[in-house]
């Protein structure tokens, strides 16, 4: 555990306002408009002036090579139309996580009472092989890509490993597809809005064995905004902003596979989760709805383990049980994941807040899934998962 | 990518230079840890006391992967298969090569090697049947 939180009574981080693109296939617009749009979204969300936000905290991963933009921090500022400090995290593809979490720890510092936080990206200008490029990056260089490995592959060698330590089967994985673009058939937002079967996703193309098409999420453009407010600002102003953020936790791990411990465990979200409940005050079991990181089949199964939802070895078959499914006792990616809701990488972070927000205030296409849940939880993961970051929203007046 | 090959990388070309010549190395820390170079600490321990010591002749095959879509670099090597190799104390990612990608399984035994990348023609690990 890298840091922990003190109990401060202003441990409540308000969720004011969220704002999101449409996810999808928009080569053309660049990462300043589709930032622009979403903060536009959640100010009018949140009703607050613009005046009043203290500094723009901006996950982003591949700018650089997408637009041949960096120091993208002050340009998203005068995008969403704030005159305040700037900064962008970079933790891969969990960049607005980083930035979610370093919001939350300032507010409850007291050293700002209204922020804007977000993340961008721009994928799709880049085509398949350029986007597929660009994403390797978060692999380590030197023994990772120069040995060929995509991350389609990095997630396929945790597939395989998980596989021989513990069983399971590609059905299995298939079964969490399929959940997921079954959540995502009327989310307006998501990439995929089409239902699909498990024959669909074991035939079709191998990307990486044993992953295929349907296993891995889209390349997607979008962004997404949220405003994050002290207890004091929302009582000052009379807002109403019944969701919070009552529990942080971010953990680290060896950057390249080869380095890790067990090739088949996310040990880094194990710690972000335990430190995360241990913020909030609350255990797995009083988790209701989780958002989490599927950018291929397998690590959602990876996260339901850190996450302490099920054992090590046990999460594979929760979705093909129906334990994770809309109607489960635990629903997972309500929003349609990454793999239907797409995975614009520098704004799934803050994405995930979003649709929780939306999920347990009950303006969300699939709010009356989670009806009598009060509390929910995002996970968010940087590369083969050495960067995690998990955060705990519940419903608090 | 190229500008920066160009100048190298210290630490790393001497050690595939090694592999290359079947005098493969690599760092031990005093708690029993291995790692690649270049590291002036144990990445797993933090240690600063780390040894080059040879590395063993054969290593076992943890994970793999048939890639079918790969990255533009690697764009002629497709399909190619990915393993993670376990020799003692430390691991070693790398392509297996002369073996049909059907064959492969998790325990096998591999020796490691350096090739050519058919895309670009820089030096590739690989690991060839022990």
């Amino acid at each position: 555990m890298l840091y922990s939180t003190p109990p401060l009574s202003n441990a409540m981080v308000r969720i004011v306002g969220v704002g999101l693109t449409p996810f999808g296939t928009t080569p053309e617009r660049t990462g300043r408009d589709m930032f622009a749009e979403a903060s536009e979204e959640a100010f009018a969300d949140a009703g607050v002036p613009r005046g009043d936000v203290e500094a723009l905290y901006y996950g982003n991963f591949m700018g650089e090579l997408a637009e041949h933009q960096g120091h993208q921090g002050p340009l998203m500022a005068e995008a969403a139309g704030i005159r305040a400090p700037a900064t962008r995290f970079e933790t891969a593809c969990a960049s607005s996580g980083a930035a979610v979490r370093s919001a939350v720890q300032t507010l409850r510092n007291g050293e700002a009472d209204l922020l804007l936080v977000g993340g961008a990206e721009r994928m799709t200008n880049l085509g398949t092989g350029g986007a597929t490029e660009a994403l390797a990056i978060a692999a380590d260089d030197l023994y990772e890509v120069r040995a060929g490995v995509t991350f389609p592959g990095a997630y396929a060698l945790m597939a395989n490993a998980y596989f021989e330590a513990f069983g399971g089967s590609r059905e299995d994985l298939a079964e969490i597809a399929v959940k997921n673009h079954e959540n995502a058939l009327e989310n307006e937002y998501a990439q995929y809005q089409k239902r699909i079967d498990v024959d669909t996703v074991l035939e079709a193309p191998m990307v990486s064995a044993p992953l295929g098409l349907y296993d891995a999420c889209p390349i997607t453009d979008g962004a997404s905004a949220v405003l994050l407010a002290s207890d004091e600002y929302v009582q000052r102003n009379g807002l109403d902003a019944p969701v919070s953020i009552t529990g942080t936790g971010q953990g680290g791990d060896n950057l390249a596979l080869q380095d890790r411990e067990h090739l088949a465990r996310s040990p880094a979200a194990d710690d972000a989760a335990a430190e995360a409940y241990d913020d909030a005050g609350i255990d797995a079991v009083d988790v209701g709805v989780a958002e989490v990181h599927d950018c291929f089949t397998i690590a959602e199964v990876l996260a339901l383990e850190s996450l302490g939802f099920y054992e090590p070895g046990e999460g594979i078959g929760a979705a093909r049980r129906g334990e994770t499914t809309a109607t489960g006792k635990l629903p997972v990616n309500l929003s349609g994941g990454l793999k239907a809701k797409g995975h614009p990488v520098g704004a799934t972070g803050t994405a995930q807040i979003a649709e929780l927000a939306q999920l347990l205030r009950g303006d969300h296409v699939n709010s009356d899934a989670v009806a009598d849940v009060d509390v929910g939880v995002a996970h968010n993961a940087g590369g083969t998962v050495a960067s995690a970051f998990v955060h705990v929203v519940e419903v608090a007046e | 990518m190229s500008d920066e090959d160009a100048a190298g990388d210290e630490g790393y070309d001497e050690w595939l230079a090694a592999i290359a010549e079947s005098e493969g190395y690599f760092l031990a820390c005093e708690n029993g840890h291995g790692s690649l170079p270049p590291r002036r600490r144990c990445p797993h321990c933090g240690s600063g006391e780390l040894d080059e010591k040879p590395l063993p002749g054969t290593g076992e095959i943890e994970t793999f992967t048939e890639t079918q879509v790969p990255i533009p670099s690697f764009g002629d090597d497709a399909p190619y298969v990915v393993a993670i190799a376990a020799f003692g104390d430390v691991r070693i990612t790398g392509q297996f090569r002369e073996i049909d990608p059907s064959e492969v399984a998790v325990g096998q035994s591999v020796r490691v090697d350096v090739s050519e990348r058919a895309t670009t023609g820089e030096p590739l690990v690989v690991f060839r049947p022990a």
